[in-house]
């Protein structure tokens, strides 16, 4: 893969609940080490459509490519294979209560790797470190606060060095402060690893203060509105749609609907 | 091209060791990686140590990992370290890296393992609790009761009907087939003894009194134990992980009316009748043995099991399955309520819901059948 080709490419990609069209013949391209965010007022299928991307759904037409390979062509063992160089923060961040932060962010290097334990927990601890949480691997996820569960949630995600990592609304939940923390750690990560970043949100702060791009879906246009640099955006975009997100302007029609 | 995987080491007479990377230095490589620290350092005495990265491709936290390790090692044995070949993006990578998180001590200790000793204490004291949260829970069940009895409109007589159907109608398959297999079983079992005797006609004394005063009774309270107890618990659990039962409360409801009444009500009202199911699927199951096996006639098997049962035996019956039905929803509503945490606590609010209830169903059997022995 030279280093011009894309990382993730999406072509008509079409989404279908029963009879209810999510999205319909969406298509754009992730370059490497970039932070691409997906953004879209609540219901436009942000969430959806990262489902798709990764593979926990199968969508009703159109192709993904992830770092030159055709998703759709993959068995469940490529695919998995494939799962294992992608990380994801889950908007819950998902940390399996049961066990200790340590063990939530080990879990993927004694499952993948067959380093010994010594080395496993060297590299816990440095994940920890990494996402500011140094000294709390025996911590359960119910003793740490929302933010702490996020930062907790992108090591465990980053466990394996992955090439890309997507984050489902990192900053859902969470305080302002807490929230542009997370957008510092996160810009920070991308940054030091190079790792391409994917990421669902409808935070402007978090829209403007790390996207390096962005695509905006729209619930009635059931696919993209726009695509770019969002400063560039929010200034030049002559889209009604698109001006009212990022002014956070509420139009007549959609308050009395 | 990029480089092949590999190292090696370079001595220089005055103590300067050079380790050249080449290749890829990432998670794949790290255990290897590793094992050069001590060979480095053992094998050649360094004074000084250059680590020479021009080679390297691809740098990951974990190759990161072990320049910082290599250069901690070196930093211990007094030996001058130096990096060259460090490019801005690795110099990123490397720059993530907290040395003091490496070594810093955990902030909550490591959970220290118990001794036998320690355990049956907590155990022990676990047993006390959960004997006082059931009683008190009974008691607070007892007073919503009282409340819905002299208040029936306010009772959710939609729920009640949807666990009835739940609880009932969707039980009675697996409670039918099950009694249905446990007569079979029985009369072909006993008749294999009684027909030795020529007392084949006992088989279906013996299948009907077992089942409508004992087995009818303790097997449909498993079931449902198993079925709709741990079905009360898991709901209700979820309920509380999510904030549900908080959100109940903070509305001015009183969640134990709100979510165990109808549970309570639906499971008195159909066990019983599950109950009398049972016992007449178990009965056909034995007519099935004495007609085929033991050459008796249908109306035959029938008046010899109308004979063998009383009045009393179907109502001990009913009033033990009755007992059971309070019980086992009760059990599933308390420790559904009593669930904290996340999925895990759900689970262990399920299984410990069918446990407390199997057991509290042969506590009861038993104080039953002493009661039962002096009436």
């Amino acid at each position: 893969m030279n280093s011009t080709e894309p990382v993730i490419k999406v072509e008509g990609l079409t989404v279908r609940y029963g009879s209810d069209t999510v999205l319909q013949d969406v298509g754009f391209e992730v370059q490497p080490g970039e932070i691409f965010v997906i953004v879209g007022g609540s219901g436009c299928g942000k969430s959806t459509l990262l489902k798709h991307v990764i593979g926990i759904e199968t969508p009703a037409k159109g192709s993904i490519w992830i770092n030159g390979t055709d998703t759709s062509a993959l068995d469940d063992v490529e695919l998995r294979t494939l799962r294992m160089g992608i990380g994801m923060l889950f908007q819950s961040s998902a940390l399996f209560g049961s066990m200790t932060i340590g063990e939530n962010v080990a879990l993927p290097l004694t499952e993948f790797t067959d380093l010994p334990m010594k080395d496993i927990e060297s590299i816990t601890r440095m994940k920890l470190g990494m996402v500011e949480l140094a000294g709390y691997d025996n911590h359960y996820p119910s003793e740490l606060s929302g933010g702490m569960k996020k930062r907790a949630g992108i090591a465990r995600a980053m466990a394996l060095d992955p090439a890309m990592l997507f984050l489902d609304e990192p900053s859902a939940g969470l305080d302002p402060v807490t929230s542009a923390e997370l957008d510092v750690l996160i810009k920070k990560l991308n940054e030091g690893t190079g790792t391409t970043m994917i990421i669902v949100t409808h935070e402007l702060e978090t829209i403007f203060n790390i996207s390096h791009r962005i695509i905006m879906l729209d619930r009635n246009a059931k696919g993209i509105i726009a695509e770019g640099d969002p400063r560039i955006l929010r200034r030049d975009s002559d889209d009604p749609r698109v001006t009212d997100f990022f002014n956070r302007r509420v139009t007549e029609k959609k308050t009395k609907g | 091209m990029p480089h092949e995987n590999s190292y090696h080491i370079e001595a220089a007479g005055s103590g300067v060791v050079t380790l050249v990377l080449t290749g890829r230095m990432d998670l794949e490589r790290f255990g290897d990686l590793t094992g050069l620290i001590g060979a480095i350092f053992d094998a050649h005495s360094p004074s000084k140590l250059n680590v020479d990265m021009n080679g390297v491709s691809y740098l990951d936290s974990a190759g990161a990992l072990f320049i910082v390790r290599l250069e901690d090692e070196a930093r211990r044995r007094s030996v001058v370290f130096a990096l060259s070949g460090l490019s801005r993006e690795k110099m990123g990578i490397l720059s993530l890296i907290d040395r003091d998180a490496l070594t810093k001590p955990s902030l909550a200790p490591r959970e220290r393992r118990m001794n036998v000793i320690e355990h049956l204490g907590v155990a022990s004291i676990a047993a006390v609790r959960d004997i006082y949260d059931i009683m008190s829970f009974t008691g607070e069940l007892m007073c919503e009761i009282g409340y819905s009895l002299t208040h029936l409109q306010k009772v959710r007589w939609g729920d009640v009907v949807s666990y009835m159907k739940k609880v009932g109608v969707d039980g009675l398959p697996i409670v039918g087939l099950i009694s249905f297999l446990l007569g079979l079983i029985m009369a072909f079992m006993s008749s294999l003894q009684l027909k030795q005797f020529g007392a084949n006609i006992y088989v279906a004394s013996l299948v009907a009194v077992a089942m409508v005063r004992e087995l009818g009774p303790i097997m449909t309270a498993i079931i449902v134990a198993g079925r709709s107890g741990s079905a009360f618990a898991a709901e209700i659990g979820t309920m509380k992980v999510n904030e549900e039962v908080d959100a109940l409360t903070t509305m001015g409801f009183s969640p134990m009316r709100f979510l165990s009444i109808p549970k309570v009500i639906a499971s008195l009202l159909t066990v019983p009748v599950l109950t009398i199911f049972s016992s007449i699927f178990a009965i056909m199951g034995g007519l099935i043995v004495g007609v085929l096996g033991l050459n008796l006639t249908i109306f035959t098997y029938i008046q010899q099991t109308m004979k063998a049962i009383s009045v009393f035996d179907i109502v001990s019956g009913l009033a033990k399955s009755f007992v059971f039905a309070a019980a086992i929803s009760a059990i599933g509503c308390q420790r559904g309520f009593k669930a904290r945490g996340g999925a895990a606590a759900v689970g262990n609010a399920t299984t410990s819901a069918v446990v407390t209830s199997i057991f509290l169903i042969i506590v009861i059997d038993s104080t039953f059948a002493i009661i039962l022995h002096y009436v």
